[in-house]
């Protein structure tokens, strides 16, 4: 047989160190705009990654079924779509199901079906449960419960696009240039510790939460332990699975603010905690008693989304990269800041934020003041 | 891809070109004897710099990726705009300049060379730079700098200026020379002893230090346009490391 190995690979190298990318945008006056710049930036990022796994997370993606659940769900075989769609019928009004459309994309192979459906609750949920918490437990039931499927995505008005590929070739596959959303988030895998697989690849949703990481998760073992107690079970194979549990129990289930939600993922030292006012010292030791098994260990880089918010967020001592950058209405957050001027050679300004501490952009809120630049009056 | 100018001068269009590809490119340049490159477009193109061998001046209009100037040795590089993570990777001989902000572990592990960078640095500026006779790096920033600063550093010199801090503003970087076993931090501004590493200690400068500092910070306020008297007259403090081997006893019997 032919030597392929000069063509697919004409530098020789043997080994290739790498990194995940991650690249988030927002339009914080709830404009939708296409795909187009952040398949670029991802994309620019595409030596960080491997070709192992690729994805995007888009809100404001379908008003047309805004106040339907769209549940994106990947199928390994027929059996299991026959499963599911019967256990869909039967737990939800079933508004409209079809085959998230593809196209033959080079680079993309093996590819599983992916299909999607808008759900209402409805008069299924049975008592005083949430509506949100009803559709959790039906994930995770599908999810743990029924042969060759996984629940990709599970929020009203968004959705998750993922696979094996780089994210530039996931983007083509999807078609994803003719969406729209007023907030996307992007991924490139480099898989250090499990290996790449279509439910692998980021980002990883409960609801309209999502998050893309770049690092891994050493305390998975604990976080999932933990949260195994509150019905959510881990199934995806991969560590940042456990931030968007996380983030779900904590935000919307027992209602903390993100800046608390930072002080649990990412606390600050006992040593800084020795130094701060004897109130915030209280808080911060109850926050590491009370929560302490899911403290995010080892090194991280999160991009946290769901409807009306993204938050970046690194590990404490920030072991991976975080750039962010402000333009008009739009925040901008990402791996390497060229990615960021590729698609706005005119960022108002850009930072790089300090470990531990959370970037927020809100919709309708003004961004983030600017933080101390080079003066020079002080000299 | 590059046109040739009379006077010795390459542009290149770097946009949408391998970083492989755009380093190739710069071999070639540099090896027919040119002194001068604009590259133009640079968007995350790594490793810019390196593998030249040759004193030649690149100008980069964008911004580099990382590993701006690894391994380099001699080339000057001008940076219009920020530089990524990693600038000055194991340097040898050579200059990058930096007009604007430099990412995390700018400076790591070189072994000569001086890196300018006009505004803050991230995490982990001059990680683990080392010395030998007289291959002595040096790193100044003009602005403030994140945790880890002159982390393990093994020699070199590195001057932090503060220059956008406030009047009676702190520098706020924890971690300051942890595991430090050589070279000299120079910080201009206060810090708090918490903020220190337990492998440091604190001195006044004496005559000369205020050379070396005469030296570094008028080469940097000539760069930017800045007043090197001006950033002189104020209190610097002097970080250098208490022992040589502060793992010494760690690992043995």
């Amino acid at each position: 047989m032919r030597n392929l190995s000069p063509m697919n690979n004409p530098y020789r190298d043997d080994k290739v160190i790498d990194a995940c990318s991650i690249f988030g945008v927002m339009d914080t006056s709830g404009r939708r705009f296409g795909g187009e710049d952040v398949i670029r930036a991802i994309a620019n990022m595409h030596v960080r990654g491997n070709g192992l796994g690729g994805g995007f997370a888009i809100y404001g993606l379908y008003p047309e079924y805004a106040d339907a659940y769209a549940f994106h769900i990947m199928y390994l075989s027929r059996k299991g779509q026959r499963e599911v769609e019967a256990f869909l019928k039967d737990g939800f009004d079933l508004i409209c199901a079809e085959e998230v459309p593809t196209r033959p994309t080079p680079g993309i192979v093996d590819t599983p079906l992916i299909w999607r459906y808008f759900l209402n609750v409805g008069q299924h949920k049975l008592g005083e449960k949430a509506e949100d918490d009803y559709v959790v437990d039906r994930v995770m039931e599908i999810n743990c419960s029924l042969p060759d499927a996984y629940v990709f995505s599970s929020g009203k008005d968004m959705a998750v696009f993922k696979g094996v590929g780089y994210p530039e070739e996931i983007a083509a596959y999807f078609s994803l240039e003719q969406y729209e959303g007023y907030l996307w988030t992007a991924h490139g895998r480099f898989p250090t510790n499990t290996h790449g697989w279509w439910g692998g690849a980021h980002p990883f949703c409960i609801l309209d939460w999502t998050v893309v990481h770049n690092g891994e998760i050493s305390s998975y073992g604990i976080n999932r332990c933990y949260l195994e107690q509150f019905g959510y079970n881990c199934t995806m194979q991969t560590d940042t699975e456990v931030v968007a549990y996380a983030v779900d129990l904590l935000i919307r289930k027992h209602n903390l603010p993100i800046e608390i939600v930072a002080n649990i993922l990412a606390p600050p030292f006992w040593s800084d905690i020795e130094r701060c006012p004897l109130e915030k010292q209280k808080l911060l030791r109850t926050l590491r008693q009370v929560y302490g098994s899911l403290l995010l260990n080892g090194p991280f880089t999160i991009i946290i989304a769901h409807h009306g918010e993204m938050i970046g967020l690194t590990d404490r001592i920030r072991l991976r990269p975080l750039t962010v950058g402000v333009k008009g209405d739009r925040l901008y957050l990402s791996s390497e800041e060229s990615a960021m001027r590729l698609i706005c050679p005119d960022l108002d300004r850009t930072w790089i934020p300090v470990g531990g501490q959370p970037i927020v952009g809100s919709l309708g809120a003004p961004l983030q003041p600017q933080p101390a630049t080079m003066g020079g009056e002080t000299i | 891809m590059a046109k040739r100018a009379a006077n010795s001068v390459v542009k290149i269009d770097a946009g949408g070109v391998l970083y492989r590809e755009l380093n190739a490119r710069l071999r070639d340049v540099a090896s027919n004897g040119v002194q001068r490159i604009e590259l133009q477009n640079v968007y995350g193109q790594r490793y810019i710099g390196t593998d030249l061998g040759k004193p030649v001046e690149i100008e980069v209009f964008g911004t580099p990726g990382n590993g701006l100037g690894a391994f380099m040795d001699g080339p000057r590089i001008i940076v219009h705009g920020n530089a990524q993570d990693g600038s000055g990777n194991t340097m040898n001989e050579g200059e990058i300049i930096v007009h604007g902000h430099a990412g995390d572990i700018t400076g790591l592990s070189a072994r000569g060379g001086k890196i300018f960078v006009r505004d803050d640095a991230g995490y982990r500026a001059g990680i683990h730079m080392k010395e030998y006779q007289d291959k002595k790096p040096v790193l100044v920033i003009g602005g403030t700098a994140q945790d880890f600063l002159g982390e393990y550093m093994a020699g070199g010199i590195l001057i932090l200026l503060g220059l956008n801090l406030n009047a009676g503003e702190y520098h706020t970087a924890n971690f300051i020379g942890t595991g430090m076993h050589g070279g000299v931090i120079y910080l201009r501004g206060s810090v708090e002893g918490y903020q220190l590493g337990k492998e440091v200690d604190v001195a006044t400068l004496e005559d000369k230090d205020y050379q070396i500092l005469q030296k570094f910070v008028g080469e940097f306020a000539s760069h930017f346009g800045y007043d090197a008297v001006g950033i002189l007259k104020h209190k610097f403090v002097k970080l250098f490391p208490r022992w040589l081997r502060p793992y010494g006893r760690l690992y043995a019997y």
